[in-house]
């Protein structure tokens, strides 16, 4: 333990570092109040005008949606694939295991652009359609390593004895997954697929390389929204209101996991 | 085949001084072969548009504008639009072959052109295309061999914009943003693209007549050079590039930027917010500017909805609408009778010919010289190269 | 069903396969094919007029970034905002998490990973945009410091390094966070009877520990920084990173080629990192 004097710099440095996470939010907040529609600074009025514009924005809501859609579309192929490659890792010997760290951690470590141009060009090439499918595709890419990290984790903390006691006892392979190892490692899956959501929830770059007209997430209307003349402030209004909400599944992934999302034993 | 590539270039020469149109053995690139509609059918329900913001806007951003769904209502074709940020990306997403038409500025028309991404517009099928301002027809950026290969839907000028409490005398010359000894160092701003080289070979133009410029768009190896090494000077003096109108707005009202290159939408909003006085000005040297034009792609998989839409979106009233957003001289004549703001053509020189050529709009450059020279010019891919030895 | 699964019981092998086949079929197809393809293309060269790819074999790509001392430039600088974004969050993040983990009581610690994931969510690019008017003349900062009669550091790399280390801030406190809660309390404890100092202990104990959770945490920060584009033309003033260059040309006449060779350089980087640091364990980390 950390001497009082040592807990209390810490308390500092964790305050002074809240202070600053949150600055940049509060500027967003106050901005979307802004009469100026460019974000001008102070602001020399305040109106709520951008708030029911924004509530009226069919455009953000559609947006959002699609969002959400990638988004659970990414995190659903990333906790099976993710979890899969996990229990080949944790469970078995073969050649090349050590490999799939790598592998997997790649499309994360390469930076989106790369991802994003090779994604783009290979949808290209094999005549895919572009449009949600493809953004979803991209998103899993880099998603797969998140679940893949956390469930292996818990695998390795857990180790094989139970499922074996479980097989040994009749059970199949199906029942010691559903009845043993599943609940054992739901809020490691937990954990890992709210971070892949949450990834891919704000990812842009990928995005803007896998998109199609009329697909659009909700980073895409931002940005389209950013260049328009007159849209910039119900941006705000939007990110505003997105940081408000997003405590909501935080908080409840919390209550639902029972520890820390994050945090792997 | 040059010198009918060449009659557009004359009424771009002819205000420019400049020589122009001259006959070139060398050869021209060969262009390809794409069928024209010749009639326009019922529509195919659905219509894939490239397109800048705001050109087609369905009232999902703004509730009031929009020009997207009575078009829906009226034609049965339901748009989907993708936003290209730049020509160069939409350029990109055209050559994915997924879309029906473009809205493109000249400095991608070309491009699409001779890449065999659009097909020529039959434009007897437009009947909006009657009382389209003529000096927008049949440009070098539009068409070739008085083939028009889309229909103009608006056009601006890229101005010099200036904070009036801070920036006196008032500029007359854009040698304020390119003199090493600018009083305004650090506070230039400058449009981040490697078109904008082109402002500074039309400002050579005038000011370095050795290098022999007739053209903007047209350099050879040497002339490129010197507008770099111009671009590389004025880096000193920039404090940051923009692209988009939210940053460039935010930079002359936090006084980050008090004078560079802008658009007339621009200088409004800053006007609108009240926040530091601006002007924005044509300089003595002239100004380069955007022509935009509504493009069928060569194999458009709804070409009747396209040709339905480029007739919607320069129909008068739609035409007024979409430039008052914008925030662009309307291409449609009448559309002036339709604006909000009845003094809106008014301050857009929209009807104003001679303000229109006046302007050297943005076209690609090409290997194969604007100016007739013949293949000794740098393209655009140079330009970007180019571009970035500028930023360093 | 039943048949299956007893047969999957008695095959080891079978299983892992089963296990094994669709991940691994996912990453070498839908991702390292794409990369493939585009590193190919590197090598190919665009028509001047036309701008389409032409499939000829060319080293050209690579011989202008490395003879134009431009790219150098922005290569090294690409590393050294990288880096710098890498060490702040490091200086950062590591009191945080320590606080976070080995300070804070257990409520406290479920809010503050609340406070710290919450950001995430807030649009990447609206924060960005907000640091623009933060770090704008006579905005938020210049506010701050006026009192110290000092001004903020305007557009530029710093202002870049700033809004990029604010940015991935989250990315590396939860690595480290989750790291120090492995560390048992018992250990700093008997580390501290035997008369250690808290800063030996620290040395000693904590970061040999902690490291691969510090190694995960840099392959977030370091990576992310080195693929954006986006930040530092928001607040970059003139300046420009690798991935502006890949970007630029890319969007520009779509020359595929001369950007795929420019995307060399930080997959190089990017791989050469995590092969170095593959026997720390890090990359199991994130």
């Amino acid at each position: 333990m950390p001497t009082a004097v040592a807990r209390r710099v810490l308390a500092a440095v964790m305050g002074l570092g809240l202070i600053v996470v949150y600055l940049p939010l509060a500027v967003v907040l106050v901005n979307s109040f802004n009469s100026s529609r460019t974000f001008a600074w102070p602001p020399s009025q305040l109106t709520t005008h951008w708030w029911s514009q924004a509530w009226q924005s069919t455009g953000a809501r559609s947006a959002l949606r699609t969002s959400v859609e990638a988004g659970l579309g990414a995190t659903a192929i990333a906790l099976v694939l993710g979890t899969m490659a996990a229990f080949a890792v944790a469970r078995y010997r073969w050649f090349g295991r050590e490999s799939v760290s790598f592998l997997l951690l790649l499309p994360i470590a390469l930076p989106g652009i790369v991802t994003g141009i090779a994604l783009n060009n290979a949808f290209r090439v094999a005549g895919a359609r572009f449009g949600l499918l493809t953004i979803i595709i991209g998103h899993s890419t880099f998603c797969v390593v998140l679940v893949y990290n956390n469930a292996l984790a818990r695998l390795r903390r857990l180790g094989g004895t139970l499922e074996e006691a479980s097989m040994d006892l009749g059970a199949g392979v199906w029942q010691t997954f559903r009845y043993v190892t599943f609940p054992l490692l739901r809020s490691a899956l937990f954990a890992g697929g709210l971070l892949a959501f949450a990834l891919s929830f704000d990812e842009i770059i990928v995005t803007t390389f896998t998109s199609a007209p009329g697909v659009q997430t909700l980073p895409l209307w931002i940005f389209g929204n950013l260049f328009r003349p007159n849209q910039a402030p119900v941006v705000n209004v939007v990110a505003a209101a997105l940081i408000v909400l997003s405590v909501l599944p935080v908080w409840l992934a919390q209550r639902l996991s029972g520890e820390p999302v994050g945090a792997r034993h | 085949m040059i010198a009918l590539a060449g009659a557009g270039l004359l009424v771009l020469s002819a205000c420019a001084g400049g020589s122009g149109g001259s006959k070139s053995n060398n050869a021209a690139p060969s262009l390809p072969k794409i069928p024209m509609a010749s009639s326009v059918g019922a529509g195919e329900g659905e219509l894939d548009l490239v397109n800048w913001a705001g050109y087609a806007e369905d009232g999902t951003n703004d509730k009031t504008v929009d020009w997207v769904h009575p078009f829906e209502k009226e034609t049965g074709c339901k748009v989907n639009s993708k936003i290209g940020n730049t020509s160069d990306e939409m350029v990109t997403l055209m050559k994915s072959g997924q879309y029906d038409g473009v809205s493109a500025s000249g400095d991608a028309t070309l491009r699409l052109v001779y890449g065999g991404l659009v097909a020529p517009v039959n434009t007897s099928l437009v009947p909006n295309y009657a009382t389209i301002q003529d000096f927008l027809k049949n440009r070098s950026w539009n068409s070739v061999s008085n083939q028009m290969y889309g229909i103009p839907h608006g056009w601006g000028a890229n101005l010099l914009m200036y904070n009036t409490k801070t920036v006196s005398p008032a500029p007359t010359s854009w040698s304020v943003v390119f003199d090493a000894n600018s009083p305004y160092k650090g506070k230039v701003t400058a449009y981040d693209s490697p078109i904008y080289i082109a402002d500074a070979a039309l400002y050579l133009m005038r000011h370095q007549p050795d290098l022999k410029i007739t053209n903007p768009y047209a350099l050879d190896t040497k002339q490129l050079d010197a507008a770099v090494q111009l671009l590389k000077t004025q880096r000193t003096l920039v404090g940051e590039y923009w692209a988009d109108y939210t940053k460039e707005v935010q930079g002359f009202e936090s006084g980050n930027s008090v004078l560079g290159t802008t658009w007339q939408v621009i200088a409004n909003l800053v006007t609108s917010d009240k926040k530091g006085p601006v002007a924005a000005i044509v300089p003595s040297e002239g100004v380069t500017g955007w022509s935009d034009t509504w493009m069928v792609a060569a194999h458009a998989k709804h070409p009747n909805c396209m040709y339905k839409w480029m007739n919607w979106i320069t129909s008068p009233t739609v035409n007024a609408q979409v430039a008052e957003w914008f925030g662009e001289a309307p291409a449609q004549k009448l559309a002036c009778d339709h604006t909000a703001d009845k003094a809106f053509c008014t301050t857009y020189h929209a009807a104003d010919k001679a303000y229109s050529d006046a302007i050297y709009y943005w076209t690609t450059p090409t290997t194969h010289c604007l100016d007739g020279r013949g293949n000794i010019c740098t393209d655009y891919a140079t330009w970007t190269q180019d571009w970035t030895a500028v930023k360093g | 069903m039943r048949a299956a699964s007893s047969w999957l019981h008695r095959h080891t092998t079978a299983r892992l396969l089963a296990l094994l086949s669709l991940p691994v079929l996912w990453v070498v197809v839908a991702y390292l094919g794409a990369l493939g393809a585009m590193l190919v293309a590197a090598f190919w060269t665009t028509n001047d007029f036309t701008g389409a790819v032409e499939h000829r074999l060319t080293l050209s790509n690579f011989r202008t970034l490395v003879e134009q001392p431009v790219y150098r430039r922005v290569a090294l600088r690409s590393l050294g905002v990288a880096a710098l974004v890498t060490a702040v969050d490091t200086l950062i993040a590591l009191p945080m998490a320590y606080y976070m983990a080995k300070v804070a009581s257990p409520r406290a610690r479920r809010l503050l990973v609340v406070a710290i994931l919450t950001p995430l969510w807030a649009s990447y690019l609206v924060k960005a945009y907000a640091w623009r008017v933060m770090l704008a003349n006579g905005g938020v900062v210049d506010w701050l410091l006026q009192p110290f009669g000092t001004h903020g550091p305007g557009f530029g790399l710093i202002a870049t390094i700033i809004t990029l280390s604010y940015l991935w801030l989250p990315f590396m406190v939860l690595p480290l966070f989750a790291g120090l809660e492995r560390i048992p309390d018992a250990l700093l404890e008997a580390s501290a009877d035997q008369g250690a100092r808290a800063a030996r202990t620290f040395r000693s104990i904590v970061l040999p520990l902690l490291f691969p959770a510090l190694v995960a945490g840099s392959i977030f920060t370091f990576s992310l920084s080195l693929g954006d584009y986006i930040t530092v033309k928001i607040v970059g003033g003139t300046s420009q990173l690798v991935s502006n260059v890949i970007y630029d040309n890319i969007t520009t006449g779509g020359n595929l080629p001369f950007a795929a060779a420019a995307a060399f350089f930080p997959i190089l980087v990017m791989v050469g990192y995590l092969v170095g640091v593959r026997r720390t364990g890090a990359l199991e980390e994130l």
